[in-house]
């Protein structure tokens, strides 16, 4: 048992809140050999981080209390250490990385000193310090290391910070690496880079890496073997490709299936061609300044149909939606709808066309306002437009719609806050088809929730297509929700639509390089499939790496 | 960084320059300027003799245009009361002043920050408890009588320190205490609010898990962090305190800015007014600026 790194037995936490006593984690055990990487696998509140900060001493008490059990390091319980020596483990011996890593960098010191940090609290002297930070930065593939050492977090793209988080975490070569949601918020091709860092610095240094993951995909491409874990519990565990291939626990088996881009692929929709479009767009650009965030977007929508816009940040698809909206104006181009051009809309017709086209955003809980019950945000559409509905017909049309989106009448005299995440986006969906609108623009609507609960309102919007023949802009980064929803994708890169066709070309038979760097970077489920495919990704990657301007 | 001076600067000339013009006007606005530079009791032939003196029987923009050059040539005209350049005067009271908000502000901002971090380091317990109510009551208290009954207990029950006056550096600690009470009340408030939520965000996380000690944690990772808000406050109050700390340098007879506005309002003696108010203005716009810089100092995010 010499491989033994970390062994966590029977571990019990909770939280004493003004509810009572919250279990947070139950009885959880698992181990973590050299060399190995275990993924912890569950959705929100499923007990997956609390764990991973209880291994790090990072669980505040109060309001948390390990009430059972013991973690393990080298032999020694984790938990019976004094303070100070308990504080030694942490960064010399476990590190940790975290999801959101801008959130996580210091804001107002320099990287290169936050990464020497890391060892001069374990006693590094200060120059060898600095000159191991810097050997780090080029390790985790910071270009132009030297100059960067003394920069800001800020200035950092998403994935070059979370390289400097991960160089910060290696400083002192622990033995594990604990990373909790490590490319959550990162585009899918950042994604795949990160994860092929991790594991090159894990065949290096042969630590054992423990990833805190709610994505599949990720456990496919990175894991050994599995923990999935539900309501404070570990339902199952074993290899990453039993647990896909024969799940025993029915919570393990519904998230499986509710994994997106498993169904078979739509073949072309039955829009006759005379049909006329709903939205026709026209040489759209917009420019902030000197940065051209958009460049002659063209493309038309057709009634009742969904198109999905995919790209990386900094690609223009959200600049797309805004200015469509006449939330941000164009700098030229023309948005064609029911004969009249968006763009050159006055106040008024704006006002009364803002009713026809309906926007739902990433993040419900800031889109809903806290201090207006459910009631008042979806009647306020009605206020705003009383020519939809007298004021007597509200009461019954509020439980119509809660209905209508899988809530009950009696949550309109509730609160935002007293909703899950993804009741919240329903709510957002129900205030949106208040208006009875004829189109909506889905900014990355789906993309914070949970898998189960995204394939719920996935099915949702599709239900609403069908019935109220609504067509919708699927504003998206992960392309296996937009592969079972769309009808027909546009890629964006740079500003720039690069590539269109209906879902069943672009996911079969792409034709530009950036397309298929997205679909090759694109996690699988499935741990065999996406064996696979990763061959076929590193040469892609190494392509559009070897040469940008080709991708474009 | 130069460019935002240079802004700064030119955008504190246009205050300066408002401020003079409404000064003059406010003067002329309530009527006759006489009744307002002399004593009520000045006969018709000391009126008379007054506005020949000073050009009131001049156009008021003759006037206006006299008093601008006045100015530009920092000569405020001479004190009505003490028969010396109003600016002597003023300059001479500034220092004591200035003197007294500095050290009362380095005082401030060091305890208020040290007990704020502690304080918010272990939210809700005993210490922070103490603390806050400390503070609260601190803060609360009204300086003219804790200025009063600092006196009656320190210099005249127990005679350890002057009443009044300055000379030795005894003179200075009970008008240091009484206008440190205030501020540090206030400003460990925000130091404690600000830190909380700057101790429960994720990059402290990050130092938890690197194993960085708890000390470093709360004075490197966490006050730089913290103090920006704090920052805003103290230039707030130091502000309060270069106008002068009336009440309190009235009490104790302390010579400062305050003291001598509040003589010359009573003395009608309008010159040394209009220097003071001058200087002070002055002072303040520096003391923005430093506020400003400081902020720049210390959040690499804000760029001017």
């Amino acid at each position: 048992m010499t491989n033994r790194l970390l062994e966590v037995n029977n571990l019990s936490v909770e939280f004493h809140t003004v509810q009572g006593r919250v279990h947070a984690v139950r009885d959880v055990s698992f181990h973590l050999d050299r060399g190995e990487t275990l993924a912890i696998l569950g959705e929100s509140g499923s007990g997956k981080s609390v764990s991973a900060s209880a291994i790090m001493n990072l669980i505040d008490t109060p309001p948390g209390y390990i009430t059972e059990g013991s973690i393990k390091y080298d032999g020694q319980n984790l938990l019976d250490l004094p303070r100070d020596e308990r504080r030694q483990i942490n960064g010399r011996k476990i590190a940790m990385i975290f999801q959101d890593p801008l959130a996580h960098l210091n804001p107002v010191y320099k990287v290169g000193w936050q990464i020497s940090e890391a060892m001069r609290v374990h006693g590094v002297p200060n120059a060898k310090a600095d000159a191991r930070a810097l050997d780090l930065m080029h390790r985790v593939g910071i270009p132009d290391a030297e100059a960067k050492m003394n920069a800001y977090p800020h200035q950092f793209s998403g994935g070059q910070r979370q390289r400097i988080m991960i160089a910060m975490a290696l400083g002192m070569k622990p033995d594990i690496l604990i990373a909790d949601e490590p490319t959550t918020a990162l585009d899918v091709t950042v994604q795949a880079q990160i994860l092929s860092l991790l594991e090159e610095l894990q065949e290096e240094t042969g630590m054992g890496l423990l990833l805190i993951t709610h994505d599949l995909g990720v456990v496919a491409e990175t894991a050994d073997r599995v923990v999935v874990m539900n309501k404070g519990e570990i339902v199952e565990t074993g290899t990453a490709a039993s647990v896909y291939k024969d799940p025993q626990n029915d919570y393990t088996k519904r998230l499986i299936a509710a994994a997106p881009g498993k169904a078979p692929l739509k073949s072309v929709p039955d829009i006759t061609p005379e049909d006329e479009p709903l939205l026709q767009v026209q040489h759209l650009s917009k420019r902030y300044g000197a940065v051209e965030a958009l460049t002659d977007a063209s493309f038309h929508v057709m009634p009742g149909e969904v198109v999905a816009v995919v790209g990386e940040s900094g690609s223009g698809k959200s600049t797309l939606a805004k200015t469509l909206l006449r939330l941000q104006e164009p700098s030229g181009g023309t948005a064609m709808y029911k004969g009249r051009d968006l763009f050159s809309l006055t106040e008024r017709e704006l006002y009364d066309m803002r009713r026809d086209i309906q926007m739902v955003f990433q993040d419900p809980t800031q889109s809903l306002n806290p201090r207006m019950t459910i009631y008042q945000i979806i009647s306020e559409a009605w206020a705003i437009h009383p020519e939809i509905l007298p004021k007597d017909a509200w009461r019954a049309r509020v439980s119509e719609l809660l209905t209508k989106v899988g809530l009950l009448p009696e949550h309109a005299h509730r609160y935002p806050h007293q909703f899950s995440g993804g009741q919240r986006q329903r709510i957002a969906i129900a205030r949106a088809l208040a208006l009875e609108p004829k189109m909506i623009v889905c900014d990355e609507a789906v993309s914070a929730l949970d898998v189960s609960i995204q394939a719920q309102v996935i099915a949702l919007l599709n239900d609403l297509r069908d019935t109220m023949n609504i067509s919708f802009m699927f504003i998206a980064h992960d392309l296996p929700v937009v592969r079972d929803f769309a009808d027909r994708v546009i890629v964006m890169q740079a500003g720039r639509i690069v590539e269109t066709g209906d879902t069943e070309t672009i996911f079969a038979h792409p034709v530009q390089t950036y397309t298929k760097a997205l679909l090759a970077a694109s996690l699988e489920p499935d741990p065999e499939v996406q064996a696979l495919r990763r061959a076929e990704r590193k040469t892609l990657l190494m392509d559009i790496q070897a040469d940008p301007d080709a991708a474009r | 960084m130069k460019a935002f001076i240079g802004k700064r600067a030119i955008s504190s000339v246009i205050s300066l320059v408002g401020l003079i013009i409404m000064v003059f006007f406010l003067s002329r606005l309530t009527g006759d300027p006489t009744a307002l530079y002399l004593p009520l009791d000045a006969s018709i032939e000391s009126r008379e003799l007054f506005r020949e003196l000073h050009g009131l029987n001049d156009s008021i923009w003759l006037q206006f245009w006299n008093y601008v050059q006045d100015i530009a040539r920092l000569d405020f005209g001479d004190s009505i009361r003490r028969s010396r350049p109003a600016l002597e005067v003023v300059l001479e009271a500034f220092p004591w002043t200035l003197l007294l908000a500095f050290i009362t502000m380095i005082l401030v901002t060091f305890f208020a920050v040290l007990i704020g971090s502690l304080a918010a380091f272990r939210a809700g317990g005993v210490f922070d408890r103490f603390t806050s109510t400390f503070s609260l009551i601190g803060s609360s208290a009204p300086d003219f009588w804790v200025a009063i009954v600092a006196i009656v207990i320190f210099a005249v029950q127990l005679r350890w320190l002057p009443t009044s006056g300055t000379g030795t550096i005894w003179h200075w600690i009970l008008p240091i205490t009484v206008l440190f009470i205030r501020p540090f009340g206030l400003i460990l408030q925000v130091v404690r609010g600000s830190m909380i939520s700057v101790l429960s965000s994720a990059y402290i996380k990050t130092a938890r898990a690197k194993g960085v000690k708890t000390r470093p944690i709360i004075f490197v990772h966490a006050l730089r962090n913290a103090m920006l808000p704090v920052i805003t406050v103290i230039g707030d109050q130091a502000a309060a305190m270069l106008n002068g700390a009336v009440v309190v340098e009235t009490i104790f007879g302390f010579p400062g800015i305050g003291k001598l506005m509040i003589d010359s309002i009573l003395q009608r003696d309008f010159t040394v007014i209009l220097a003071a108010i001058m200087v002070t203005a002055l002072a303040i716009f520096i003391m923005n600026l430093l506020i400003d810089l400081a902020y720049t100092l210390l959040d690499p995010r804000i760029r001017y």
